[in-house]
């Protein structure tokens, strides 16, 4: 089977890279290919690698609390790129005032996102559910349940 | 004595340079008409005479080396996949490979596309798209498209490594040359073999299907396009050869009849605490500003500048700029004659190089972030080159050189645009570049002598001077 190619870095005027390039640093590890963007990555240079790569998966991270601004409309640039299926997941300190996490989650699942992991997730987590979702996207679901 | 005459077959003239590679001394220089759509030789043979008859009797030549931008140039065509990205990875090649970029295609290839190349009638494709084990689907696709085409010319494959295979199948009929990916990861610019490549079928191929090889009895060999031996020479006199240190980091302008080409020879990478965005910068870059030529362009000059900036910096009327372009519309060979028109001329140059110069160099632009404001790069930052030299005749035969090239420098006005700051500033006043460009490749450290000696300087006033000014 082809190696898996996943995009990541940190959305927007974000600066903050730890969290971000220690999961790259995962995702090399478990064999993923890993194009790290690094911060402060515009949503589109996000798409523009993805399709250049041919990409399975974008991992967006965002900790400065403006994400949600940031990532709306992703989806759509991924869909306009001819990116419909790729999987998209966005994590970091996404939730912003006194919103319960469970609120902030639908907001991202409904901008297109497939998965939004909330602060403190681990990258045990992350790298689970991409393995699972891989697979389910193998046999034509949308990704695996739970 | 070990004589060399270098050779450029231009689109106007056909010049020679003769030097005696053992001296280091510049013999002397011959010019003819640039005569490809009948017969090269003739043109070569009458910038012979003329060498000739400046010299007595022509010497014995060891070398004799061309290069050629007549019938149109290197004409190519590139096709990439995402336009910041590959397709500005191959557009990248291309340029540095010294071609006349004609068209630039991105994502995949329509019907209407593959009219359009027809149209412009490149001399080379360069495919590319995909890093190596990215997207092979779009690059595959456009191999398909243009194998299924009657385009006749030679392709150069830079994409995909994994889709190269399937390329040449898709591609079979036509001259295919494969070469290393432009970018064979993800942001990594790779354009050396590419540039090696369109340059081999250059000398293989262009060169006799333009019918310069016609006039294969009077030359070794065409080496290369004349732009490409002018960035040559630009890299020999910035970096030297070994043992024999070169002027260091360097910028060359040439305000053409069509174009401006601004050449680089720097890193270019941002300075402590910046942030570079977009695609890395190849060492050395040539960019080409198609809407900046002092003849063929003169009027796309003046509405980039604006006219009444013009007018102030020739002290002309609006009116009688207008007049002037004019009659350069009509005459494009045109010389300056009369004071205002030398006037006009170096308003123009002073322009063009201010212009192209400010697209060729980096910006910084700063972002407020949580964390406070950061500086972030886009392109090379050239404000600590070395020197900048200006070549071409618009800037050799201006009456004030050291103005037009003093318009290349940072500008208070400015502040973010990373232009040179204070570089030394040099003129190749025997057009000289170019034929050490192409001495190089037999000769190299004669070469640099030879352009180390040759260029005048122009900086006897301090370059900050214009900075106390403003």
């Amino acid at each position: 089977m082809k190696q898996k190619t996943v995009v990541t870095g940190v959305i927007g005027s974000d600066t903050h890279i730890v969290g971000n390039r220690i999961l790259s640093m995962a995702l090399e590890k478990a064999g993923y290919t890993t194009i790290a963007l690094g911060a402060l990555t515009p949503a589109p240079d996000f798409v523009k690698a993805a399709v250049e790569t041919n990409a399975d998966a974008i991992l967006v991270s965002s900790l400065y609390g403006q994400g949600e601004l940031d990532c709306r409309g992703f989806r759509d640039l991924c869909v306009e790129a001819g990116l419909e299926n790729i999987l998209l997941y966005v994590g970091g300190n996404l939730v912003v005032g006194k919103r319960s996490w469970e609120e902030t989650q639908r907001t991202y699942l409904a901008m297109g996102f497939d998965r939004a992991a909330p602060p403190g997730t681990r990258v045990e987590t992350v790298l689970d559910w991409l393995e699972r979702d891989l697979a389910a996207r193998e046999r034509g679901e949308r990704r695996a349940t739970a | 004595m070990t004589a060399a005459l270098l050779i450029d077959f231009g689109s106007t003239y056909t010049k020679l340079r003769a030097v005696d590679v053992t001296s280091r001394r510049i013999l002397g220089a011959g010019q003819g008409p640039s005569t490809v759509t009948s017969d090269i030789a003739i043109g070569l043979r009458a910038a012979l005479a003329d060498l000739e008859c400046r010299l007595g009797s022509l010497p014995q030549f060891q070398y004799r080396l061309a290069s050629s931008s007549a019938a149109g140039g290197l004409r190519m065509v590139t096709v990439g996949l995402v336009r910041e990205l590959t397709a500005e990875a191959a557009r990248r090649a291309a340029l540095g490979a010294g071609a006349k970029l004609v068209g630039a295609f991105a994502y995949r290839l329509t019907a209407g596309d593959i009219d359009a190349i027809r149209a412009l009638a490149p001399d080379i494709l360069l495919l590319a798209g995909g890093t190596d084990g990215g997207n092979s689907e779009v690059v595959l696709a456009n191999a398909r498209r243009i194998g299924t085409s009657d385009l006749s010319c030679p392709i150069v494959y830079a994409g995909n490594r994994a889709a190269a295979e399937e390329a040449g199948v898709l591609l079979a009929g036509k001259t295919v040359i494969v070469a290393g990916n432009v970018m064979p990861e993800f942001n990594v610019l790779e354009i050396e073999p590419a540039r090696a490549a369109i340059r081999q079928v250059f000398i293989d191929r262009i060169v006799h299907a333009k019918g310069i090889d016609r006039a294969a009895a009077e030359f070794d060999a065409v080496l290369m396009p004349t732009p490409a031996a002018v960035l040559e020479g630009a890299r020999l006199v910035a970096d030297g050869v070994d043992g024999h240190p070169g002027l260091g980091a360097l910028l060359v302008i040439d305000p053409g009849g069509a174009t401006t080409d601004v050449h680089s020879v720097a890193a270019g990478a941002p300075a402590a605490g910046v942030v570079p965005q977009g695609l890395p910068e190849p060492r050395v870059k040539r960019t080409v500003e198609g809407d900046l030529g002092m003849r063929h362009n003169a009027a796309a000059i003046v509405e980039a500048a604006g006219l009444d900036r013009i007018a102030a910096e020739s002290h002309l009327e609006q009116q009688r700029v207008r007049e002037l372009l004019a009659l350069i519309a009509q005459d494009v060979e045109r010389l300056p004659r009369a004071d205002e028109e030398f006037a006009l001329d170096d308003a123009l140059a002073r322009a063009a190089v201010r212009l192209a110069v400010g697209r060729h160099c980096g910006t910084v632009e700063t972002v407020y972030t949580v964390g406070g404001p950061v500086t972030v790069q886009h392109g090379k930052d050239l404000s600590q080159v070395d020197a900048v030299i200006g070549t071409g005749g618009a800037i050799v035969s201006s009456r004030d050189p050291r103005g037009v090239l003093m318009t290349a420098l940072a500008d208070p006005a400015e502040p973010l645009s990373l232009k040179p700051r204070a570089p030394r500033l040099l003129l190749d006043t025997h057009y000289l570049l170019y034929a050490c460009g192409l001495l190089a490749t037999v000769e190299p450290q004669a070469a640099l002598e030879l352009a180390l000696a040759n260029l005048r300087v122009l900086d006897e006033e301090t370059p900050h001077e214009r900075a106390r000014c403003a």
